[in-house]
């Protein structure tokens, strides 16, 4: 299967190693993995703000990156979200490009989402090996969006060693919210703050997630505070749960 | 800084309150998530939400018809039908009602509509003292604060809290017991009832084929005003309005399991027309004001949705950002997902639209809302006729425009990438950037800030795809 990797600004720029793990992992699970040069960003923080024209024009970019593609998979619930559910309302009245949004927004899925209903993955099967607690992060448009809800479960839930420690309030939004986040910093951090009471309540000792935002609002935080909860990205840990090395290590 | 960030601000400090807020949405979140459940088992939720929905829609399409309609059943049963375009139409209105009946005091159900127009200040200047009634409403009445959530008024407030207000107040000796404390409001309010001169209601509904106000209360409170009193006026939004008994029956069904989670409220009182010969009790005169104030401007357009809103509350109770501060920090009548979207389209843009940053766009309220309002995304289209207006800076118009020019070109974009890992290089410690210019300066207050990478991923990918694709 050829799936072309849409790496997002926010892993190409600043978390690359969480790219790195995905394509990997595509690529033990015999997928054909490239990497369309011509992608930048989905245009989400102009979108969520409030400008279209702005959003448009890198909407258009990302369109033309991936024509060719047969699947594009992200990392990122959110940025996949928005290539689903906002691409083909942006272009009312120009109905090519209109309909190659479509077009696109058919054939984009999360990652956990792509790994569960298309290549239908059993990770036990590769023998996935994993030992450590884990509270997933349930971020919101990946759920309300884009509507993948269970995916990320199913696929902590097959791998080996993974103890799941579920957050109470998995609805919660952490806080991150785009420019939100800066917009508003008091009550961003106030939010965050009330996700890391949560998940010290679960006592797990990694916090996964699938959006690298949210992970990046949450590490961030829980940096500063100095706290010692881990934060993975799910393609992160499922990289490391899937390596051929580790298979022989074990007895 | 925004005058809804400095409100933020301030609220975020009042810590007894917050985690008071937090507590009692989680519970309400709760509980009608357990009783819609149990409508989802029975497979009644969703068409009852588009019972609602479209009952809803209705009336609103057919708007002007409805309300008239509403004025000639009331009228032909003895009642007075007013229209109040504005707020203060609505309250120079009441106003004048209970001086005419030369009243002193009023005795209130709990009202948004009537805290919207700010009625008890009015009524205070005209020598008319008000009294609320619900419990709730009565705590916020004694402490000079507006109701911090439409269903619950005073849920940031623990009873200890009650209990020194009632004991600065009334001057009653300070018990901590919820039912003591309820048992002195009762006391006094049992006088206020027998002593008003008129009762002032909101309505939960307004039926058009007969006239009828209906109130949905807990407390048996709402009862007692429109029965006691000689004079009943109700101010009532003119988006409450049904056609018909019929399409009353799935809100009557849908907003308490929605509000609070109950089945149905402990008392639901529809009142059609004044006390009629040989009925033992009910006012001799009543008054319907439908009010406007700002309503109308969403008819016929997107936003009309809005107005399908039923006040259960069911947003601000899975607010993730209302659950941190309750209704005051907003600065306006109507809090959380609701108020965030319907204040700056009813109550002026420019002047309300700080306050839609007030929302990380998470989805939770649209997702909640019993009567389907895309709530966040009518926030987020809000967001587009912000950035086009004078709301919005020059500076942040350009540096958006600048930022999409520079990133929808590849070549751009990996310039802009390469660049700002450049620059950060001096102020990297650790993969955190050690210093936060412009807009990172607010990130960084509380969080810090990844460095860009050393090797972006499209600067591995040239070596990966070796490894990968051999």
């Amino acid at each position: 299967m050829r799936v072309s990797f849409f790496s997002t600004c926010l892993v190409d720029m600043f978390f690359p190693d969480i790219g790195v793990s995905a394509i990997r992992l595509l690529r033990r699970l015999d997928c054909q993995v490239d990497f369309p040069e011509g992608q930048t960003c989905c245009g989400q923080p102009a979108w969520n703000s409030g400008f279209r024209e702005e959003a448009e024009k890198m909407a258009e970019a990302i369109i033309r990156a991936f024509a060719e593609s047969e699947y594009v998979v992200a990392p990122s619930g959110s940025c996949a979200g928005m290539i689903r559910s906002v691409y083909p309302q942006l272009f009312e009245g120009r109905p090519e490009l209109q309909a190659q949004a479509r077009a696109l927004a058919a054939k984009t899925y999360e990652l956990s989402e792509f790994l569960v209903k298309i290549l239908r993955v059993d990770l036990r099967e590769q023998g996935a090996h994993f030992e450590g607690t884990v509270a997933y992060h349930t971020s919101c448009h990946m759920t309300r969006e884009l509507g993948v809800r269970e995916e990320p479960f199913q696929l902590l839930d097959q791998v080996e060693g993974v103890v799941r420690k579920d957050l109470e309030r998995p609805d919660l939004c952490c806080g991150f919210g785009g420019t939100f986040s800066v917009k508003q910093p008091e009550l961003s951090v106030a939010m965050a703050d009330e996700k890391i009471a949560d998940l010290d309540g679960t006592g797990a000792g990694y916090l996964v997630g699938a959006d690298p935002a949210c992970l990046m609002h949450l590490r961030g935080r829980l940096e500063r505070l100095g706290k010692g909860q881990k934060v993975l990205h799910l393609a992160e840990l499922l990289e490391m749960a899937t390596r051929p090395a580790r298979k022989e290590d074990r007895p | 800084m925004s005058a809804m960030r400095d409100r933020v601000q301030r609220q975020l400090e009042k810590v007894s309150q917050r985690t008071a807020v937090a507590k009692a949405t989680r519970h309400h979140y709760h509980t009608r998530r357990k009783q819609w459940a149990k409508m989802a088992e029975d497979g009644r939720l969703q068409s009852l939400r588009d019972w609602v929905r479209d009952v809803k829609n209705q009336a609103l399409n057919n708007n002007d018809q409805v309300l008239a309609q509403f004025k000639a059943s009331l009228e032909a049963r003895g009642g007075h039908v007013h229209f109040a375009a504005t707020a203060e139409d609505a309250v120079r209105q009441v106003v004048e009602i209970a001086t005419a009946h030369g009243a002193r005091l009023a005795v209130k159900a709990k009202s948004m509509a009537s805290e919207e127009i700010h009625l008890n200040p009015a009524l205070e200047k005209a020598g008319i003292e008000p009294v609320e009634t619900d419990l709730g409403e009565y705590i916020v009445q004694l402490a000079g604060q507006p109701p911090v959530h439409i269903v619950g008024p005073a849920l940031h407030m623990t009873r200890y809290d009650v209990a020194e207000l009632f004991e600065e107040k009334l001057g009653e000796p300070m018990s901590t017991d919820p039912e003591a404390l309820t048992a002195v409001a009762r006391r006094v309010l049992r006088e206020k009832f027998l002593q008003a001169d008129i009762g002032i209601t909101g309505g939960n509904a307004g039926i058009a084929e007969t006239g009828t106000v209906v109130l949905f209360t807990n407390e048996g409170n709402g009862r007692m005003v429109t029965s006691l009193p000689r004079v009943m006026v109700t101010v009532i939004g003119l988006e409450k309005m049904v056609a018909t008994w019929a399409d009353f029956e799935p809100i009557l069904t849908l907003l308490p399991r929605s509000a609070t989670g109950q089945n149905s409220t402990v008392y639901v009182s529809a009142i059609t027309g004044p006390r009629r010969p040989g009925e033992i009790d009910g006012p001799e005169e009543l008054h319907v004001i439908v009010l406007d104030a700002g309503r109308s401007k969403l008819l016929g357009t997107k936003y009309q949705d809005a107005l399908r809103c039923f006040r259960c509350g069911a947003c601000l109770n899975c607010c993730p950002v209302f659950r941190q501060l309750g209704g005051h920090a907003y600065g306006t009548t109507y809090g959380g997902p609701i108020g965030v979207t319907i204040t700056p389209l009813m109550k002026g843009f420019m002047e309300h639209a700080d306050l839609l940053d007030a929302c990380s766009l998470c989805g939770a309220c649209t997702e909640a809302c019993a009567v389907q309002v895309p709530l966040h995304h009518f926030i987020r289209d809000q967001k587009e006729e912000r950035a086009q207006s004078a709301y919005t800076s020059g500076m942040e118009r350009f540096l958006f425009r600048a930022w999409s020019w520079a990133w929808s070109s590849p070549g751009r974009y990996r310039l802009v990438a390469r660049l700002a890992k450049w620059l950060s290089r001096p102020f990297t410690k650790n993969g955190y950037l050690t210093w936060h210019p412009g807009p990172l300066g607010a990130w960084g207050a509380g969080r810090e800030f990844p460095a860009p990478a050393a090797r972006s991923l499209r600067d591995r990918w040239e070596e990966l795809e070796r490894e990968v694709n051999p």
